[in-house]
């Protein structure tokens, strides 16, 4: 058990036990000391709206346990309707917002546009300005759709982005990638897997990752 | 026309458009890779604040068209390793967008 002394650290200052130890291991660095000016920005910002009256402390909370509590399991809910709903699936691709209002799903003030994989189009999804993504539907967004890395080569190489997710889209297939630069977010409708005739929403919802609804891969296979 | 009313789109589905160049100061959403191209009008989204004063604390009116315009990667990228048939879709504001002209170097 290396790692042993790990346990301690309750009871201990830091560092200081372990003079005699002769399995010295690097310590991660603690990610906790010094605030970025945003971090700042945002302690003082809070505190003084809590200060003077307009929010609470436990309102704040709430709103971040909320935010951390939606998750991609919604946006599935929306693919399978749309799989199994004919009609769904044309109000979606008409006005994503309002279909998925239909579902409980509130979208607030913002507006959805779905886009729907074929066997001629697939639909890859990249906010290249910032990280614009469709909260309510995914949760929070990953870490490499924020990165750098994925906002510049999304649109510059998406075929190379796509491969090195798994994802291979033939060259007969238009690959069509979507900025999301301003007012609009978006879902990709992934196409339904074959082999699941007769199959309901929610077994249909458990194929729909993620990753599948912002385009950089399939759902699974069935 | 009352301060509330949005600016008139100037464009439809269809029509071909080229975005504007330049550079400023501030806050803009238009992004650098398509500027001075040009692209075709996929849908009118609606009509928005405009992001450039709403990012320094203005009303944002008028409101003004947001379409989203669809490029081929082919116009963006000389070098796109991609078919010619991949695209991409960009939202952009009525004011950074006019129409095409000579467009003998694009394909329909």
């Amino acid at each position: 058990m290396p790692h042993e002394h790990d346990h301690h650290h309750d009871h201990h200052q830091h560092g200081h036990d372990h003079h005699d130890h002769h399995h010295p291991h690097p310590h991660r660095p603690d990610q906790d000391d010094g605030l970025t000016d945003f971090q700042a920005m945002e302690i003082a910002l809070r505190e003084l709206l809590i200060e003077k009256g307009v929010l609470t402390a436990e309102e704040v909370r709430l709103a971040v346990e909320a935010m951390d509590a939606r998750s991609p399991a919604a946006g599935a809910r929306v693919v399978a309707r749309a799989w199994t709903d004919a009609d769904f699936r044309a109000r979606l691709l008409a006005d994503g917002s309002a279909a998925c209002a239909e579902l409980g799903i509130d979208m607030g003030p913002t507006k959805l546009v779905v886009v729907e994989n074929t066997a001629e189009v697939h639909n890859m999804v990249v906010c290249t300005l910032c990280s614009c993504y469709p909260r309510f539907l995914l949760g929070l967004p990953p870490d490499w759709y924020k990165s750098r890395a994925y906002r510049s080569r999304a649109v510059r190489e998406p075929r190379a982005v796509l491969e090195e997710f798994g994802t291979h889209i033939p060259e007969r297939t238009t690959v069509r990638v979507h900025d999301s630069t301003a007012d609009m977010r978006y879902l990709v409708l992934p196409r339904r897997p074959d082999g699941t005739a007769g199959w309901d929403e929610a077994r249909l919802a458990a194929l729909v990752g993620r990753d599948a609804m912002i385009g950089v891969a399939l759902p699974r296979q069935p | 026309m009352t301060a509330n009313d949005p600016l008139p789109a100037r464009f439809r589905p269809g029509e071909r458009v080229r975005v504007r160049g330049g550079t400023g100061p501030g806050h803009m959403r238009t992004p650098w890779y398509c500027r001075g191209q040009e692209g075709v009008i996929e849908r009118i989204c609606g009509f928005f604040g405009n992001p450039e004063d709403l990012a320094y604390g203005r009303d944002g009116h008028p409101r003004r068209a947001l379409y989203r315009v669809r490029f081929r990667q082919r116009d963006l990228w000389p070098d796109y390793a991609g078919p010619e048939s991949d695209t991409i879709d960009i939202e952009i504001y009525d004011h950074w967008l006019d129409p095409a002209q000579g467009r003998e170097n694009h394909a329909a």
